[in-house]
């Protein structure tokens, strides 16, 4: 088992002919993804190697029978590309566009409220179920299936976390980066809960960062809903306040966002905290063997 | 990105927001016609930097005559104005805004932010003005009104209303705040702020509402469409290396240590810098040259990394996954060859061709160390400084 995604996922890729698009499609495809359409509008009728690409997300749904959308648009037309998306009855949307206005993520986030769908991001690797089905960037190699869930909000980290993992040979059930970004479809608690439903998932990683409480929120969640043992990571200890880490949504306001007290919540809750990246792996092993 | 106060109140201004009479200097000469300009005494003399704390720093004066106001003025332009925001180094004052004084009968505090959890507009109000806004909320959370507005309704007449009457406004200057605040709200969303605060908000003795500061934030995310907003960055307030780095798109953050790093990611970035300090040293930087790293990018962050000169070796940390360690090892060596690098780099790679990355990097005659994992690589770096 795994969660949200998995052999009969049908993706659609929305940006498609774009040079980060095709690559990561190809990408996808090669780890046997079943990519059935792509949209570009103003390209209908055209292929990105043997996929057929559509003008909008409602032809390539009716055509296809797509279930799930992969977003590489840029920013400035990203909000419209989800909407797209969601109004066409797609279920679960991941985007991968860095960058996208926050008031935008917010219009998008009270729309989605109103529709039947999931959305992963924005500012994402992406999910991979491990030798399934892979939708985002991350480099499909590293990963094997196995036990672990894990759920981050960063990307190369989560890859070196997946790394480690794989090399003491603990594979993954599904990997989910949920995104960097202030707003984001879905968040740690909304994954926590799915892992918690599968039985395969025996144990699972969650990494997190500076800025917002969504660490603290969860930690306590999983105190009061998990039975699965949880290995976490806080990154940014050593992070300024008041300055943008990279990722829009990684910033301590204040007192508020900071590593110790997501760090020192996750203790209380009965998370096994790994404080150095390097360990990960080895104590990963430890909590789950 | 931030702006100063001056360019918040121009805004402001546009909005038909009301804002003290006032005027930006750039010289003593400046200053003293500003404030002939305004006509009346006492003028309010205030530092323009990108930080709060100006008061209780010194940056902000009130002078009640033509010689007060020459005299603070010179004091201001060009001190280097140290206050909790601006860390002990301080922040050189290069503008003041000069601003006619006004009859404070109250003050009061108003923001406007995204509330990350809730995806909503949030107005934060208190009666509690001019104070730290954060030690209200943590000593007498019951003292903060918020009223939380859905972005996709926008603001209603009820919203306004909740606020004006909990600040328990005099009637007379009810229905101008109601006003005021809903084109605040406008205002915040039109520019894609991620930050509006007014601290204080006046009641003046005449039941005038007056913003008497104005602090605003823009979401960097999106310039694109505010090109009106562009020339409102100030350079001057940022790091000359950071301004650099940002040409090349990189994310760079100058800090105190001396270990320089170069990661792809930012929370690959940031737990780097985490494990040096485990290690033992401090990271000189923070520098995410993006999850898709090229060559290209890792010399451009090195060449600005080597132009700190607290930096006394560094680190790289790149996690390629798809990319070949064998052409970015190829890219780091003619990086290093061009910009002639003679303090000691760990490197540390990872995707596939890893062992021809490393050959080549072996192979190169460089100054290059190669790391095996993420805590050979702190330790190695730490042992180098």
């Amino acid at each position: 088992m795994s969660i949200f995604v998995n052999k009969n996922t049908k993706l659609v890729v929305q940006g498609i002919t774009g040079k980060e698009g095709s690559f990561h499609t190809r990408q996808c495809i090669e780890y046997g993804t079943n990519v059935v359409a792509g949209v570009t509008p103003g390209k209908s009728g055209q292929k990105m190697d043997n996929v057929p690409v559509f003008n909008t997300v409602k032809d390539a749904v009716e055509s296809t029978g797509a279930n799930a959308s992969m977003i590489f648009v840029p920013p400035p037309f990203c909000a419209d590309a989800i909407m797209e998306a969601a109004d066409a009855g797609v279920n679960l949307i991941v985007t991968i566009t860095e960058g996208i206005p926050v008031f935008d993520m917010v219009k998008v986030k009270n729309f989605l409220a109103t529709k039947n769908c999931r959305l992963i991001g924005p500012n994402c690797p992406g999910i991979i179920t491990p030798e399934e089905c892979k939708i985002g960037i991350m480099p499909g190699n590293i990963h094997k299936k196995g036990p672990i869930g894990v759920i981050s909000r960063s990307g190369t980290l989560t890859y070196e976390v997946v790394d480690q993992l794989t090399e003491l040979g603990l594979g993954q059930t599904t990997c989910i980066g949920i995104g960097g970004d202030p707003i984001n479809g879905t968040n740690f608690i909304d994954v926590l809960e799915a892992f918690q439903n599968d039985p395969e998932t025996k144990g699972i990683v969650m990494v997190g960062e500076i800025g917002g409480n969504a660490e603290e929120e969860a930690s306590e969640y999983i105190k009061a809903n998990l039975t699965k043992p949880v290995v976490g990571f806080i990154a940014g200890l050593t992070a300024p306040p008041g300055r943008r880490m990279g990722h829009a949504g990684a910033i301590i306001s204040g007192s508020s966002g900071t590593a110790q007290a997501k760090v020192e919540s996750m203790k209380k809750n009965g998370i096994h905290v790994c404080d150095n990246l390097g360990m990960i792996g080895e104590i990963s092993k430890d909590v789950f063997i | 990105m931030k702006i100063h106060e001056y360019q918040a109140k121009e805004l402001f201004r546009k909005y038909d927001i009301p804002v003290p009479d006032g005027k930006v200097a750039f010289s003593r000469q400046d200053a003293i016609n500003a404030a002939k300009e305004l006509g009346q005494y006492p003028v309010v003399v205030k530092a323009q930097i990108h930080a709060g704390g100006r008061g209780k720093g010194g940056g902000v004066k009130l002078a009640n005559s033509q010689e007060e106001a020459e005299k603070f003025s010179c004091e201001i332009l060009g001190m280097n104005l140290v206050t909790h925001q601006t860390g002990p180094e301080g922040r050189k004052v290069k503008k003041i805004l000069v601003e006619a004084g006004q009859k404070i009968s109250k003050e009061f505090y108003l923001s406007l932010l995204v509330d990350r959890e809730t995806s909503k507009i949030v107005i934060m109000a208190s009666q509690e003005g001019g104070m730290d806004i954060e030690e209200v909320a943590s000593k007498t959370p019951e003292k903060i009104i918020k009223v939380y507005v859905d972005p996709l309704c926008g603001i209603q007449a009820y919203h306004l209303r909740e606020v004006a009457f909990k600040l328990d406004l005099p009637s007379s200057a009810i229905k101008q705040f109601m006003g005021m605040l809903k084109k605040l709200y406008v205002l915040f969303v039109e520019n894609d702020c991620s930050l509006l605060e007014i601290n204080p908000l006046i009641l003046t003795s005449d039941d005038k509402v007056i913003a008497l500061d104005a602090k605003v934030d823009i979401d960097s995310n999106s310039m694109f469409r505010h090109k009106d907003l562009i020339e409102y960055r100030d350079l001057d307030e940022e790091d000359p290396l950071e301004v650099e780095a940002s040409k090349f798109n990189l994310n760079y953050i100058n800090l105190d240590g001396n270990v320089g790093n170069i990661v792809n990611g930012a929370g690959l970035a940031m737990a780097t810098m985490d494990i040096i300090k485990n290690a033992g040293a401090e990271p000189a930087n923070f520098m995410d040259v993006g999850g898709g790293a090229t060559a290209e990018m890792v010399e451009n962050a090195l060449k600005i990394i080597l132009r700190d000169e607290k930096v006394k070796a560094i680190l790289i940390n790149i996690f390629g996954g798809i990319l070949r360690c064998d052409v970015f090892a190829e890219g780091i060596v003619k990086a290093a060859e061009k910009t002639g690098i003679n303090i000691p780099v760990v490197v540390r790679m990872k995707g596939t061709n890893l062992e021809k990355g490393k050959k080549i990097l072996f192979e190169s005659g460089l100054n290059l160390i190669s790391a095996k994992n993420l805590k050979d690589a702190a330790a190695k770096v730490a042992d180098a400084i």
